[in-house]
């Protein structure tokens, strides 16, 4: 029953990244990528990941509401000119080459349910299930492997929003260094 | 905005922002965790911008605040992680009791985790807010029959 949910969302998710694709009206791209991120965060939650489910629906609100805010105006919401010949052939060999890895990729997989990590009997996956609770005495395991197990895990990702901050306000501040002197 | 939408936002805007302290404070016993509750909590104050304008959400969180408070949180998580190794020896060593002062289940329990997260939180919620903002500022707008990519601030000059 949830396979065949999660496919059907599965479905949604392909046509919603299609028009968004493929319109030329740039919000409803930006509507139709909302609309996968929604389906999305239904999967996640579907298959068991309510943490996962949480972050991605916050952060889909979150950045929906940034690029229509900050991307869209009134004017610029259409786009003009066609592509050109050898960017197209590019873009359907790469998807070619692409189909291809993922199909002999998607052969070797683990069956659904059954992930590669628990297989073996000492797969760190079953010591944390097992000893989470004890070692840590956090009763979310998600918080406990990211907060303890993997804490350096967590202390990159906190290093990389830091330093996109900070990209971000050096390239868009207001006035720049030169003009003030 | 329209008046529905402020008076929403005006009775709303405490609520979201306790459920965002709650998934904060509550990472470590229920799903959620610092950086969906920071989501959540810099959504607030994005809410305010929307809803009342630029002025009055940087009314309660300027701009050098939300740098600071950015800056603030990833000092205090980095802190937590340096001071296990000053008490154990291991780097992000959880050095505070786990079932202390009360047992498993409970909102102080878990050691470093509740810290960590709520570091997280601050840092995710500034940080968000920021870049909200320093988005926001920049408009396309018509000068002289060009499109032109001019902040705010010039706007209101050239007016």
């Amino acid at each position: 029953m949830v396979e065949l949910l999660v496919g059907v969302f599965l479905l949604f998710m392909i046509i919603g990244a299609l028009i968004a694709l493929e319109t030329t009206d740039l919000l409803s791209a930006v509507i139709s990528m909302g609309a996968v991120g929604a389906a999305l965060s239904i999967c996640f939650l579907l298959v068991g990941a309510p943490d996962i489910a949480i972050t991605q629906m916050v952060v889909e609100v979150l950045s929906l509401v940034i690029l229509i805010r900050a991307t869209i105006r009134r004017d610029l919401t259409t786009i003009e000119g066609d592509r050109d010949f050898f960017g197209l052939m590019a873009t359907l060999a790469m998807i070619c080459g692409l189909l291809i890895f993922g199909f002999s990729a998607f052969l070797r997989l683990p069956p659904f349910g059954s992930p590669a990590m628990s297989q073996s009997f000492q797969a760190p996956a079953r010591q944390y299930l097992n000893c989470g609770l004890k070692e840590t005495g956090a009763a979310n395991i998600v918080a406990a492997v990211i907060l303890d197990y993997r804490g350096y895990d967590t202390l990159g990702e906190a290093t990389v929003l830091f330093t996109s901050i900070l990209g971000a306000l050096a390239i868009l501040r207001v006035y720049s260094r030169k003009k003030k002197q | 905005m329209s008046l529905v939408v402020q008076t929403v936002t005006r009775w709303l805007k405490g609520f979201i922002f306790l459920y965002g302290v709650y998934v904060i404070l509550y990472g470590h016993l229920s799903p959620g965790g610092g950086f969906a509750g920071g989501v959540i909590v810099a959504s607030t104050f994005i809410l305010l911008t929307l809803s009342f304008g630029r002025e009055r959400a940087l009314g309660k969180l300027g701009k050098l605040m939300a740098s600071e408070l950015d800056s603030f949180g990833a000092l205090l998580f980095l802190l937590i992680a340096v001071l296990g190794t000053a008490i154990g020896g291991t780097f992000f060593l959880n050095f505070i009791e786990k079932n202390w002062p009360t047992g498993n289940f409970h909102l102080f329990s878990a050691g470093i985790i509740p810290l960590c997260n709520i570091a997280i939180g601050i840092k995710v919620a500034a940080s968000l807010f920021m870049i909200f903002i320093i988005l926001a500022v920049i408009r396309v707008q018509e000068v002289r029959g060009k499109r032109k990519l001019i902040t705010t601030e010039k706007r209101r000059k050239e007016r």
